[in-house]
């Protein structure tokens, strides 16, 4: 750790609440303005197929079964059976129980496996649980962690806490990468998303995460924004490249795209990789598929022609 | 079809006259085109409709399809008579626009025909089958899904058209001739309890946007009634078949529209569904 981020660790909550207030209208305003660019033809190719490179596919539901994340892991393999040149997906993200069955399915493909973990989606739960939850969810095979931060400690301002338990996670998860969900949905204010951005990344995130998707506000432009200045800024502070995943919410390829246009505008292309930039979603898929199929063949393709989940 | 006068209020002195821009008709509201581009028809600007608006069309239709099928047939049949209200309502807007009186009593009559078949056409077109087996064994017709819809240029060809496609609970995007009789047809609907999407109609050059539908996997079957050029009809048909869409074809010489429908225009876009249901003894 370099000294700055020692010191700023010294006294986290002057520093967190010393960081700049995010502009509202500003961020908003230029969210909105970047996402009305227009990306066509030759472009929209490479973006797509970019997109689909991106994708965490993910299923989270108390329903889900072996069958199903199979199903998943074997779409994430080869998102589009018809055609060989279309990419695949960067990972699947599943509940722990279901890590062990997707590491069986995922040997050998080279598309990471993700668990959530800590209590997902809460997060309310001790902290030995979440450690026991996130060594186990490794121990299966998973190589990337998705833990949820302690919205009601960060909210109540115990942010050495928070970070304690990051830290605390990081260390559990060994090589794998961890991706920190802030929620932020339910962080209400953007200068609370830049702060736990920051707590987030100071206590070792390798990627920040927007939500869980099990909340009504899930990913949006203008937060994704705010996160990623903070990834550019942690950057040139620290010299460590931090990735962001928006996750909930992303649902159709134009969205995608913005994501794509924000991201090079904002940190520029070192971001444009499934290493430093996921999303986190399940039907996205089908509709990049769905534009990458009117691409190759010249007609609107359907939904009837993919697999529903 | 000729437009008379009568279709503009007379001028008032010191009030500016209210002009009209026809638009289009997707899922229940009425948008300018996505191209923005417009033409001139009789002196009226008509929204010109492009290949994204039909993609945008279908997906309308394609979101109202279940909901519409799984009304019930007398709910269905009931939309449909209080399209032939409304549009009796409106009956001095069509002439203005130069649709005849006699046509214009055919056009809803036909709407209340169909809307008569709402809950019948069920007992014509499908029923219980006899079977050498301890089964029972019933056909039940149910609509085929999203129709595309070249329309002819007439008021009562396009209420033909469009009628015996969403009686059964099919949707439709329709590819409109006659821009302001059409796009007039639509407020009809909209004020109509149609549920939005169910009915959504284009205006602009059918060649432009038909084999984008024709081609397009989401569309379940092509009314070619309206294509007035075989050689047209031919490579709509050809782009069609790479989906395996129900094709209606035009008619050479034209539909007498007048004349009794019968029940092909509606058999043409309906699938049976058999079950096989075992006999408990």
């Amino acid at each position: 750790m370099t000294v700055t981020a020692a010191a700023e660790l010294s006294d986290l909550r002057s520093f967190l609440h010393g960081l700049p207030g995010v502009d509202k209208v500003g961020v908003e305003a230029r969210a909105a303005a970047l996402a009305t660019r227009s990306i066509k033809t030759s472009s929209k190719a490479k973006a797509i197929d970019l997109a689909i490179r991106m994708v965490d596919l993910t299923t989270l539901e108390g329903a889900d079964t072996p069958g199903k994340v199979r199903a998943l892991c074997a779409k994430a393999r080869r998102p589009d059976p018809a055609d060989p040149t279309c990419p695949p997906a960067a990972a699947i993200c599943v509940y722990p129980a279901m890590v062990k069955v997707a590491a069986e399915a995922l040997a050998g493909s080279g598309v990471h496996l993700a668990s959530v973990a800590t209590a997902f989606p809460s997060g309310q739960a001790p902290l030995e649980v979440k450690l026991a939850d996130t060594r186990e969810a490794v121990a299966d095979g998973a190589d990337e962690i998705d833990m949820v931060i302690s919205r009601g400690a960060f909210l109540a301002g115990e942010y050495t806490r928070v970070f304690d338990e990051i830290a605390a996670v990081k260390e559990a998860c060994g090589g794998a990468h961890l991706k920190v969900i802030l929620e932020t949905g339910e962080l209400a204010t953007y200068d609370n998303i830049r702060r736990a951005s920051w707590l987030a990344m100071l206590a070792g995130a390798d990627f920040i995460k927007t939500s869980t998707g099990k909340v009504t506000v899930n990913a949006t432009l203008p937060i994704t924004l705010v996160m990623l200045e903070a990834v550019r800024d942690f950057r040139a502070r620290h010299g460590r490249i931090i990735g962001v995943k928006p996750a909930g919410g992303i649902k159709t390829t134009k969205d995608a795209i913005k994501y794509l246009v924000l991201i090079n505008e904002t940190v520029g292309d070192d971001w444009l990789s499934p290493d430093r930039f996921r999303f986190g979603a399940s039907s996205l898929l089908n509709d990049l598929l769905m534009q990458r199929t009117k691409l190759t063949t010249g007609h609107y393709a359907g939904p009837d022609y993919f697999t529903l989940d | 079809m000729p437009k008379s006068s009568s279709v503009k209020a007379p001028a008032e002195p010191g009030r500016l006259s209210v002009r009209k821009t026809y638009k289009l008709y997707i899922g229940g509201a009425f948008p300018r085109s996505e191209s923005g581009r417009t033409y001139l028809v009789d002196g009226d600007n008509v929204a010109l409709a492009s290949r994204k608006d039909a993609r945008d069309a279908v997906l309308a239709a394609r979101a109202a399809q279940p909901k519409w099928a799984g009304a019930t047939a007398y709910n269905r049949g009931q939309v449909l008579y209080r399209i032939a209200e409304m549009m009796e309502a409106r009956r001095a807007e069509f002439t203005a626009l130069g649709v005849r009186s006699s046509e214009l009593s055919a056009a809803v009559d036909r709407w209340v025909w169909y809307a008569g078949w709402s809950d019948k056409i069920a007992q014509v077109a499908g029923g219980a089958n006899p079977v050498a087996g301890p089964f029972f064994n019933i056909s039940a017709p149910e609509p085929t899904g999203v129709v595309a819809v070249v329309a002819p240029p007439s008021l009562l060809g396009l209420v033909s058209v469009i009628a015996p496609a969403i009686v059964t609970g099919n949707t439709v995007v329709v590819l409109a001739a006659g821009p302001q009789v059409a796009i007039t047809l639509a407020e009809v609907l909209a004020t109509s309890d149609v549920p939005g999407g169910v009915v959504n109609l284009l205006t602009g050059r059918y060649a432009e946007t038909a084999p984008w539908l024709a081609s397009h996997d989401d569309v379940n079957a092509i009314d070619l009634t309206g294509v007035d050029h075989p050689d047209v009809a031919i490579e709509l048909e050809r782009a069609a078949a790479g989906t395996l869409k129900r094709v209606i074809r035009p008619v050479t010489g034209g539909v007498d529209f007048t004349a009794d429908p019968g029940l092909r225009p509606m058999t043409a876009l309906l699938e049976t569904k058999t079950v096989w249901h075992p006999k408990g003894y």
